[in-house]
This record gives C-alpha cells, sequence and structure tokens, in this order.
C-alpha cells in the first residue's frame, strides 16, 4: 500500500457478469458499429490520422468508418500497465489490474458549504478545500477536479483547477475539465515542471487527461485535440462514455454497452495510430436515463451491471478502467445516496476497476457534499474489507479457541480473539449505540461525517508545492486568459 | 366516417406511428377533409391522451417523444393545405432553440423542441455551437416569442449570458423571452443572467414556456 492510500488489492471475491462469448459478441458487435454507422470525430487533426491510416472518412460529416483491422491492430499497442505519478512518488497509483483506487468524483457546479449549510455555486477555493481534505484521506487515491472554479476566466478555468489541487495535495491528478488544445498544451507545461522536464512525464506522468465522449457515437472536437496532444508526451488519457439507456443509448444494456465501447475503443485507436504505445486507459459510466423525464442522475440497477460489464471489456483490450461509480440522484445524503453509492462501488470493485470515480456528489454529479465525501469513503472502506473475503486456514478456524471456551461459553477472553480482532470492521459512521443514547442526541452518519470533515481540514497541512513551481504556473496560466 | 377515421388519427398519434399519422393526414387531404378538423378533432386527441397518461404517470418519455413526432410528421403533411386555404393553425407561440457556440451537446435541446412543437409551439432550432448574433438573427427572422438556450460545459453556459447582454445592448431584450437549461444550470445562475426562466427537464420547459407566452 503507498503512504497514506488505501487500494484494494487481490480480491478474494469474483463475479461473473459476461461470459466470455458475450464479450465477444459485445466486441464484435463494437466493430461493426464503427465499420458500418461509424464514428464523429470532429478535429482536423483526427480525421486526417484516419485518413492516412486507411479509413474512410467523410470530411463533410466528420464520420470515420474502420474496418475492425485497423481498430485491432491499434489497440493491442496499449500498453496494458503503467503508473499514474503523483508529486510525492510514494503515492504513485499502479494501474496494474490488481489495485483498485478511489478518487474524487467530478466536476460539480455547485457545493454545499462546509460551514454555512447553504447551496451555492462552486468557486476555486473549493478545489482547493476538496483537494486538501482529499490530500488527508487515505481512501482517496487520487484527484478528479471535484468542481467547476466558476470564479475565474472560462479560457483557463481548467488550468487554475490543476494548479489548485497540486498546490493542496501530493497524489496524482486527474483531470476532466481540459478539453481543448491551448488549455491541454499550458497543462502539459505545468505539469512538466513537477515532472522536471516535458521528456520526464512518460516515466512520471503526474498528471493524467479523462475525456467525455459525445454518445451516441461522436467526440469533442477539442477533447480529442487535447488528447492527442497528451498521447504525444505520455500523459495517460481516457476516453469516457456516459451513454445512457433510451437517450443517448439503446434502451438494452447490451446495445448500449456497445455503442459506448464502440465511442471509446474508436478514439483509443485513433491514440494508438497517432502515438503508438502512448498510456491509455477505458472510461466509462454508462446509465439508464429516467423513463419519466429522460434525466440523467446516475444511479440505478442498470448502472451498477455497467460498472461490472465495463471492467470486463477494459480486460478483453487489457487496459486499465476508470469507472463511474457512487452516481446517485439523491439530493441529501441519505437511504438512496447510500445505496447507490455501496452497490455501485461493489460491483465496480469486485472486477478490479482500476481506478473507481468517484467520492462526494449529490443530485447526479452535480452537487457536492463534504460530508457525503467522508460517507462515500467509509463506503469504500467497506469494500476495501469485503474483497479480502474470508481466510480458511488453520488459525482462522480457530480450534484451540473453541476447545477453550465449550459449550456456553465466550469468546471475549480468548487470546486468539485479541489477536485478530483488529480485523473486524469498526465503522466510523454506523450508528451502533444504544436507543437511549441515540433519543438523547438524534444525530447520524451526516452529522458525523461532517464533523470529521471539518476538523480535517481545519488541522490538514499538505506538503508545499515548491513557489518558484507554482509561480511559473501562475505565468503560464496567464498567458492562456484573455484580456 | 369522419368520426371513424378521427379516431384513427388519434390512435395513430397515442401508437407513435409517423408513416400511420401521415398516411391519415395524406387521406384527409383527398376526402378534402378540412385540415383544420384533421388537426383538432383527430390527432391533437392523441397528443392530449398521452399526455394525460403521461401526467399520471402512465406514458413515459419514448412514448410522448413518438406522439410529439407522429404529430409534426402528420401537421406537416397538412400544413401546405393549410396555407392554399389562407388559414394557419393557431400556435402557442414561436420558439428558436439553440446550443450554445463551444457546445455540442444538443440531445437535451432537441428533446426540448420536439415537446415543444407537440405542445402546439412552432419551433426553430438552430442546432449546435450557434453563436450570438445567429441566435437572435434568427429571432427577429421568425418574429420568436422565445429564445431557449442550451449548454452542457460550465466554460460555455457564460455564452448564455452573451446573448442576454447582446440583447439588452441592441435593445431587443424586451422583444424575447429567454429561458435556458442544460446540466450545470441552476437557479442561481438563470437570476445572475437575468433570464426569464430555466427548467431541469423537457416537460418542465413546455410548462415554463406556456407560462411565458401567457397560455397556462
Amino acid at each position: 500500500m503507498s503512504k497514506n492510500i488505501k487500494s484494494i488489492s487481490n480480491p478474494k471475491l469474483k463475479l461473473e457478469v459476461l461470459t466470455t462469448e458475450e464479450v465477444q459478441k459485445i466486441h464484435d458487435a463494437t466493430l461493426w458499429i464503427i465499420e458500418n454507422v461509424g464514428v464523429r470525430f470532429p478535429s482536423k487533426r483526427a480525421l486526417e490520422i484516419w485518413e492516412a491510416n486507411g479509413a474512410a472518412v467523410d470530411h463533410e460529416k466528420k464520420i470515420v468508418r474502420a474496418k475492425p483491422q485497423l481498430i485491432e491492430d491499434a489497440l493491442k499497442k496499449c500498453p496494458p500497465k503503467y503508473i499514474l505519478a503523483a508529486r510525492d512518488p510514494e503515492q504513485d497509483c499502479s494501474l496494474d489490474g490488481n489495485h483498485v483506487y478511489l478518487g474524487t468524483d467530478g466536476c460539480g457546479v455547485e457545493v454545499i458549504d462546509i460551514e454555512t449549510g447553504q447551496k451555492r455555486t462552486s468557486q476555486l477555493s473549493d478545489v482547493r478545500d476538496i483537494s486538501r481534505l482529499a490530500d488527508a484521506t487515505e481512501e482517496v487515491g487520487f484527484h478528479w477536479v471535484p468542481v467547476s472554479a466558476q470564479d475565474v476566466p472560462p479560457e483557463a478555468r481548467g488550468l487554475h483547477e490543476v494548479r489548485a489541487i497540486w498546490e493542496n495535495s501530493t497524489k496524482h491528478v486527474q483531470t476532466e475539465s481540459i478539453y481543448n488544445a491551448d488549455e491541454a498544451k499550458a497543462a502539459i507545461e505545468m505539469a512538466a515542471l513537477i515532472a522536471g522536464g516535458k521528456d520526464k512525464l512518460r516515466e512520471r506522468p503526474v498528471l493524467s487527461l479523462m475525456q467525455c465522449t459525445a454518445p451516441p457515437l461522436g467526440h469533442d472536437g477539442g477533447s480529442l485535440d487535447a488528447a492527442l496532444l497528451a498521447a504525444e508526451v505520455g500523459i495517460p488519457t481516457g476516453f469516457m462514455t456516459m451513454a445512457a439507456c433510451l437517450t443517448t443509448g439503446p434502451v438494452t444494456l447490451a446495445g448500449n454497452l456497445a455503442v459506448g465501447n464502440a465511442e471509446v475503443i474508436a478514439a483509443t485507436a485513433l491514440l494508438q495510430l497517432a502515438c503508438p504505445g502512448a498510456p491509455v486507459f477505458y472510461a466509462a459510466a454508462q446509465t439508464a436515463s429516467d423513463l419519466r423525464t429522460g434525466a440523467y442522475t446516475g444511479g440505478g440497477p442498470e448502472d451498477f451491471l455497467f460498472g461490472a460489464a465495463t471492467n470486463v471489456l477494459s480486460d478483453f483490450y487489457n487496459i486499465p478502467l476508470s469507472m463511474g461509480a457512487f452516481a446517485t440522484g439523491a439530493k441529501d445524503p441519505n437511504w438512496q445516496a447510500g445505496l447507490e453509492g455501496a452497490m455501485s462501488s461493489f460491483m465496480a470493485s469486485v472486477v478490479m476497476s482500476d481506478m473507481l470515480l468517484g467520492c462526494g456528489f449529490l443530485h447526479g454529479s452535480r452537487i457536492w457534499s463534504f460530508a457525503e465525501m467522508m460517507m462515500d469513503c467509509e463506503i469504500f472502506s467497506i469494500m476495501h474489507k469485503m474483497m479480502k473475503g474470508i481466510v480458511v486456514n488453520e488459525e482462522t478456524l480457530a480450534l484451540d479457541a473453541i476447545a477453550a471456551v465449550g459449550p456456553g461459553g465466550h469468546f471475549l477472553a480468548q487470546k486468539h480473539t485479541r489477536n485478530h480482532m483488529r480485523e473486524i470492521f469498526l465503522p466510523e459512521f454506523m450508528d451502533r449505540r444504544p436507543y437511549s443514547e441515540w433519543e438523547s442526541k438524534k444525530d447520524d452518519a451526516r452529522d458525523w461525517a461532517l464533523a470529521k470533515a471539518r476538523k480535517k481540514l481545519k488541522e490538514h497541512q499538505p506538503d508545499l508545492l515548491d513557489p518558484k513551481i507554482s509561480a511559473e504556473m501562475a505565468k503560464i496560466i496567464k498567458s492562456v486568459e484573455k484580456e | 366516417m369522419s368520426e371513424e377515421m378521427y379516431k384513427e388519427m388519434a390512435q395513430s398519434i397515442i401508437d407513435g406511428d409517423s408513416d400511420k399519422s401521415v398516411e391519415l393526414a395524406q387521406k384527409a387531404i383527398e376526402i378534402q377533409m378540412h385540415p383544420l378538423d384533421a388537426i383538432t378533432k383527430g390527432f391533437v386527441v392523441g397528443v392530449n391522451y398521452i399526455g394525460d397518461q403521461f401526467g399520471k404517470g402512465e406514458a413515459f418519455l419514448p412514448e410522448l417523444v413518438m406522439a410529439g413526432e407522429a404529430m409534426k410528421a402528420a401537421v406537416a403533411t397538412l400544413d401546405p393545405e393549410l396555407r392554399k386555404l389562407g388559414e394557419a393553425r393557431e400556435i402557442m407561440g414561436r420558439v428558436v432553440l439553440a446550443t450554445v457556440e463551444g457546445d455540442i451537446h444538443e440531445i437535451g435541446k432537441t428533446l426540448v423542441g420536439t415537446m415543444l412543437s407537440a405542445s402546439g409551439f412552432e419551433v426553430y432550432d438552430i442546432g449546435v455551437d450557434a453563436p450570438a448574433d445567429k441566435i437572435i438573427g434568427k429571432a427577429i427572422e421568425v418574429d420568436a416569442n422565445i429564445i431557449g438556450m442550451s449548454a452542457l460545459l460550465t466554460t460555455t453556459m457564460v455564452r448564455q449570458r452573451e446573448v442576454i447582454d447582446e440583447l439588452e445592448k441592441e435593445g431587443l431584450r424586451g422583444k424575447f423571452k429567454v429561458i435556458v437549461g442544460g446540466a450545470p444550470i441552476t437557479r442561481e445562475w438563470y437570476e445572475k443572467i437575468k433570464a426569464d426562466g430555466y427548467s431541469e427537464d423537457a416537460i418542465g420547459a413546455v410548462k415554463l414556456a406556456k407560462e411565458l407566452v401567457g397560455k397556462e
């Protein structure tokens, strides 16, 4: 385990959500879609790369149709393992298929203020606070930009956000908020300052990019350009599909998986055609739209199934996965939030999704709650415990203790008990008090989680970023901002 | 005869069957049924039925959208006849819809368009990545009552404000009601940019539009 980071590894639990034949069928369907229906790539550079590699390109509609062979050959060049480097190398995340790391979710637009409890528009200071809290929280392995810094200029917002995280934490930064070439270039320069040069980024990628696809079967031009720039310097890049049954994807789960898969693997293949061997990852947060309103909120049984199924797909392509989890439509940290957080994180963890996104949100990843973040982290800790499974050996069968206690005794005074008692999960936010104690206080998990967040935020001092680097970053940001 | 056909027309909308609704609209023209009768006594009855079922929670969004598209197809078939007669269907109002400059995410906006036209609005959807002058130009051209703008990104939602500022500058703000939507759009934002309303989903957008044209 890395310093100050808790990750799931060597799981004993297993789940078969798709058979080998079913995965092959989804893969074949995906290749059929890419060859016959096509995927939209609205980027001049992307279209040129496709054309140079023999794909059929409709320049007017910006739709690419590629033969299965082209896609499959390109995907073989993806590195199966690499690290997400942290400012503190002891906090690197190893994407090796045997670790699940939790990240903070992103990118919200409102925050429930930690002091007043009022919901308000998110700002740069929130990015700082959340990063600092995440730095102090062992369940969090890496950062996403948690909320949008809406008080800084939009053209450089993504840069202010990553700088704020680096200044407040030594853990890896993955941004989902840089989606054009100008900001990507600047972000690469900023990352290079930490890595010790642009040529060091391949070895120490302290930044990674996540780009959203535009389902069904499309991409955003700026995202593609940003991803291509990142791939050139070895900054890990992933494409995330959020295809939603009913609206942006077919109503049936298999069809929805195929559409999302086509978006992700086509873009992944593009990066490999441009920069063979570039570190890439698969990212997904598929869901089903609400039958009544068409709304996206995340959560529900379809979400949970997608969480497990997508990892089978990314394993098929042998690339790491970043899986959306903890999505909830709940407006308050309540029953629904707990249920959806637990089920989605279980399904994505049991299949060993490398990155789990993420903790902290309510209302379909729009509203940040510090209490929700802490409670999501406890859910992750429960998953961490469960994945260890049940160990069966002479010591754990405890026959000596059983014999010593005999029928009708108790195990509290046994040495065996004392030796192993700390293996029992000790919750921070579960109410196991006597009824009378609860009655006198009427408080619950939400209060304790909020108190924990407040305390950590007050006390935790992260290792400072070298002020010189910080000042250099400020200069880079300034150059991107309009007058 | 007519009664029977009105029922069939309504049913084609309830079934969300655009082929059938167009076929019935053509048949209405052939037998010289008054196009306004075909619409109000036939097709609209189906739209209203689905709307009621939806309100009760018994019909779902896909049924509503399919009914909306079948309705749109039938009306488009009847429209030339109406014009020949020098008549027009009574409309709720004219709406210009766009996804703002720099943003290509339009599914929600398109859905709002379908629901508005099914509810009797005349909708001009100018698509994605639409700069302020294009949106305002279209609104002037069609004499719109409402301008509706969507944005998915926090970096593009600022364009909604630019359009409103531009309307102010040109002295046109009082001429149009402006409504905004999209995942990052909150009450706070719509109040801040002084829009006339916002909605979190397509159903709410229809209600809002009706209120703004004084028909709710």
